[in-house]
């Protein structure tokens, strides 16, 4: 898992297709999801994934080895938009895990599982370095992939970044974190896993022409059976249901009518 | 980044940003097509079939295609057939798209009046069953999506035929040669044009000087703020040079705005006239007819007013419902989302629409064209042509439009073929063709359904639609356009002249001041069957990126710029070492603070003191805002005096009697309508950047 001495660097950057932030969401007339009919495009904070790894890129000083980006998501035919947004923002090559139309989206410790598939995959040829990718998809909001993904591997990980700074010669970087408190910084280590936050940076329009180019980068194929993980299931959906409605309040013009509604809702003096 | 370092040296100069002299990166193809529509669509496909090797891209402003389009809607199922084949069953084997989503076949149609009182627009109770004229019958036709049909579409263009889509993408500016060394498509139509198409016989004026060609479309620039200055993701449109181009961009295009006026394709037409439609999309459970198709008469809409209602019954337990104003409305109070609203209160769709059986999904509007063949503009010009709406295709007493749209894309696919391999930029070949296709035969038989509202001595005598609908009657069931007469829009030939261009659009001259109209008291809505305008609006999901400069524009067409001349942009390629030059030509984006101001002003002054502020009511997504304006004043001399702007006056010198605009352009649904019935002609829709406005899926 050292970086070759082809490559600076190999990164890899796990994208995922999920409906878009702009849409209004509906939950489906069965109450076991949402309407999925709707516009899709990259989850942003993979996004800022992408962009992060341009931008490291970007940051290397002129003459360095070059380095390469490798986008990868796990989806119906469909997703290959997203990978080819990824190719326009700049990455090199990209991976696309197909399975159906029909089936269900998969799950954190799957997908983390197949990571660690394709990563031990590219062992033997170039390795991977470290693996940047958002901190939670917006469909889910589970934030679990990134960590998983560290704890299976046995990787250090830098989640919730709001700045990396890459340290080449040392092998580690120092990453900002956004916790509740604050801000963290943590050195970590050469291989490593990084989850973005929203500060981290504002990622680039995809320009025409690198759209056409895009579309002549590789993208390579596989199946789950190719990495011999499933993407069963290991949770049920029991329900789905919209927030409660929200009823009016009502302003009251002195204490002591306060104090009569409260009572009036059950609410007694102990 | 190239871009990065020119900005850097822009932004240490004094002069104000000019967007227009950026370094830009070009691309070339052999057909542009703007628009990735129906007709735009099969445009490009004919394109492929007919020589698979040409290069075919088509740019689209919306974030999918099928996000920025609407109708009913009914198709009629003819060019699909020319274009595709006529068995369906094999589309999908064929093509490998996937099952057309074809929707239901049309059942049964009807037609009703629905009774109620227009002057407070409470419904009646009954919907009198009236006979339809013979042009509404649909047997063989299809209720679809026209968004999904859109995206099927789209798909089977790029995935089976090779060509190039570009969704996110707009095209933002036509890019004229520097020399005028082109035939005007005058020389050869001129008096041919008005005399075999639209009805309008003025002799010809043999006076054609020559005049320049269409090189290509800029695509929309990225990263400009609100206040006109490039942030760090700025990067310039792309300048997209074409063989020959195609504009697809619907009713009202931007682009086909520019072009129509440079190369004076209205010469011998009408103006252009429009309705306006508002659509929702009600799942149902109860009631749901599959293939039923019902459109209304009467209520909301008086007599004088043309339009009518429609409900659709599709696929999937959904249902279409909508309402079409004519844009020549009269009263500046009228409301048509209103209008819409209140119809649904009428029992006959209050019964469909039960909260505890229906469920609204979506909602949208959109302008279309209703000027049938009077008003379609010539349509080629050196370097391309307009195609489906356009240029005005639309059948209004079929209320179709998408057939005739992609039958036109057809003939102007075949005319561009041709020339390419005989490397001609003409397309006059397209428009002979279009005069003798059926397209032309459709329109021409009920070219006078449509003025036949407007007889000024059928207002005269009270009759308003009545005189319409039994005229209409009349040359539909037994003339069927068989008559020596082409009833014209305009009433006479100053009127025409005046509007021949997009503004002033005559819809909006038609618009009588408050001195002379009611005000309409709407009664309150009545949630969930109908709603205020933002719950509506936020069923489109409509969405634009906040720091960019408004894109409905307080301009005349000129001042916008839309067109630019070859030697007004850069390209990458021409030495980047050059320092931008400070260039005397202003773009819009540079106007100076004092006019934008000034022409904000103006607006507020005209729109408010004779219209009562018509935009409030009519936008469909609350775009415009007539306010109190907040800011303290100033002395108004020291106004005047002033030479230099200065921000913290601007506020002061842009309202007038303490009222202000205010532009929501994040609501903007790309509708149009404001652009043609603003009553003081002052805004230009163009462009925002590309994937911005709503997405429709099942519209």
């Amino acid at each position: 898992m050292r970086p070759s001495p082809a490559r600076l660097l190999n990164i890899l950057v796990p994208v995922k297709r999920a409906v878009d932030y702009a849409v209004k969401i509906r939950v489906n007339p069965q109450q076991t999801g949402v309407d999925l009919n709707v516009k899709h495009s990259m989850n942003p904070f993979d996004e800022i994934a992408v962009e992060e790894a341009v931008r490291i890129r970007e940051r290397l000083p002129k003459g360095s080895e070059p380095i390469n980006i490798t986008a990868l998501t796990i989806g119906p035919p469909k997703s290959i938009e997203t990978l080819r947004t990824a190719l326009a923002m700049g990455a090199d090559t990209a991976i696309h895990v197909e399975i159906p139309e029909s089936a269900p989206a998969p799950e954190p410790l799957g997908v983390a599982k197949a990571i660690r598939a394709i990563i031990e995959k590219h062992k033997d040829k170039e390795g991977v370095d470290m693996v940047i990718l958002g901190k939670q998809s917006i469909d889910d909001d589970l934030g679990q992939t990134g960590q998983m993904i560290a704890g299976l591997l046995g990787w250090g990980q830098a989640t919730y970044a709001s700045k990396i700074d890459l340290n080449l010669e040392q092998k580690n970087a120092v990453v900002t974190r956004e916790i509740d408190g604050g801000l963290e910084q943590v050195r970590v280590k050469f291989p490593m896993i990084i989850t973005t936050d929203l500060r981290l940076n504002e990622p680039r329009y995809a320009s025409l022409p690198n759209i056409m180019k895009a579309k002549k980068k590789p993208v390579t194929k596989l199946t789950p059976a190719d990495l011999g993980v499933s993407f069963e299931p290991q949770m049920e959906i029991l329900k789905v249901t919209e927030p409660p409605k929200r009823v009016g309040g009502a302003k009251v013009e002195s204490v002591d009518e306060l104090v009569e509604k409260l009572k009036a809702a059950g609410f007694n003096a102990v | 980044m190239n871009g990065q370092k020119v900005i850097r040296r822009l932004l240490s100069t004094t002069s104000r940003f000019n967007a227009l002299q950026t370094p830009r990166a070009t691309d070339s193809t052999d057909v542009l097509i703007v628009g990735a529509g129906p007709a735009g669509l099969a445009a490009a496909i004919r394109i492929k079939q007919l020589k698979s090797d040409l290069r075919v891209v088509v740019l689209e402003k919306g974030g999918e295609v099928g996000s920025h389009i609407l109708s009913g809607c009914v198709l009629e199922p003819t060019a699909l057939y020319d274009l595709l084949g006529k068995d369906l069953s094999t589309y999908s084997s064929k093509y490998g798209c996937g099952e057309p989503p074809l929707g239901v076949k049309a059942g049964r149609s009807e037609m009703v009046w629905l009774t109620g009182d227009t002057s407070s627009m409470i419904p009646g109770q009954r919907a009198i069953r009236i006979p339809h004229p013979p042009q509404m019958n649909n047997k063989g036709n299809f209720i679809i999506s026209l968004s999904a049909f859109t995206r099927w579409l789209g798909r089977v263009a790029e995935e089976h035929y090779g060509v190039e889509v570009y969704p996110g993408f707009a095209g933002a500016g036509v890019v004229y040669s520097d020399e005028s060394t082109e035939d005007s498509p005058w020389v050869e139509w001129g008096g041919k044009w008005g005399k075999q198409v639209t009805g309008v016989n003025i002799p010809p004026d043999n006076q054609h000087p020559q005049v320049p060609r269409v090189l290509g479309v800029l695509t929309n620039d990225v990263g400009i703020s609100k206040s006109y200055t490039p942030n760090s993701t700025y990067t310039p449109g792309l300048f997209f040079q074409s063989k020959l181009t195609l504009l697809a961009e619907g009713a009202h295009g931007s682009l086909s705005k520019s072009i129509i006026a440079k190369f004076s394709l209205r010469k011998e037409s009408e103006p252009q006239t429009y309705g306006f439609g508002i659509k929702e999309v009600w799942s149902v459970n109860e009631g749901h007819i599959p293939g039923k198709i019902i459109h209304t008469l009467g209520f909301p809409l008086d007599k004088n007013t043309y339009g009518g209602g429609w409900i659709y019954h599709m696929d999937n337990n959904l249902i279409s419902l909508g309402l079409v104003v004519g844009v020549d409305w009269e009263n500046p109070y009228k409301s048509p989302y209103k209008d819409f609203q209140m119809m649904k209160h009428h029992p006959f769709i209050r019964s469909l629409l039960s909260p505890s059986t229906s469920n609204r999904l979506a909602y949208g509007a959109r302008t279309l064209t209703e000027g049938g063949l009077q008003s379609l503009p010539l349509l080629h010009f050196p370097g391309g042509a307009l195609i489906g709406d356009s240029a005005g295709t639309v059948n209004v007493a079929k209320i179709k439009g998408v057939h005739t749209a992609m039958g036109t894309g057809i003939l102007a696919a075949n005319a561009a073929t041709e020339a390419l391999s005989s490397n001609s930029n003409s397309l006059s070949t397209y428009t002979s063709s279009f005069l003798t296709s059926p397209i032309h035969s459709e329109l021409y038989s009920i070219r006078n359904l449509r003025p036949s509202f407007h007889f000024p001595s059928f207002t005269k005598h009270h009759l308003g639609v009545l005189g319409g609908i039994l005229y209409s009657g009349i040359d539909s069931l037994f003339l069927k356009g068989r008559t020596p007469w082409t009833f014209r829009h305009t009433q006479n030939e100053e009127e025409r002249k005046q509007s021949v261009d997009s503004a002033p659009s005559l819809d909006s001259l038609r618009t009588k001041p408050t001195s002379v109209t009611n005000p309409i008291q709407y009664p309150p809505f009545e949630p969930p069957l109908s709603t205020d305008l933002l719950t509506s609006l936020s069923l489109t999901d409509t969405f634009h990126e906040e720091d960019q400069p408004e894109h409905l524009r307080l301009l005349t067409l000129p001042e916008a710029k839309i067109g630019v001349n070859l030697s007004e942009i850069r390209l990458e390629d021409e030495g980047e070492e050059e320092s931008p030059s400070t260039s005397t030509s202003t773009t819009p984006d540079s106007q100076s603070q004092p006019s934008r101001s000034q022409h904000r002003q103006n607006h507020v002054r005209i729109n408010l003191s004779h219209y009562a502020g018509l935009l409030e009511r009519a936008c469909p997504a609350g775009v415009y805002e007539y306010v109190e304006d907040t800011s303290s004043p100033s002395p108004p001399s020291k106004n005047e005096t002033e030479n230099h702007p200065q921000e913290n006056e601007d506020e002061n010198k842009s309202s007038w009697k303490n009222k202000k605009l205010v532009i929501n352009a994040q609501n903007c649904i790309h509708c149009k309508l404001c652009d043609i019935k603003v009553p003081s002609q002052d805004i230009t829709w163009s462009v925002p950047e590309g994937g911005g406005g709503p997405k429709y899926t099942i519209t």
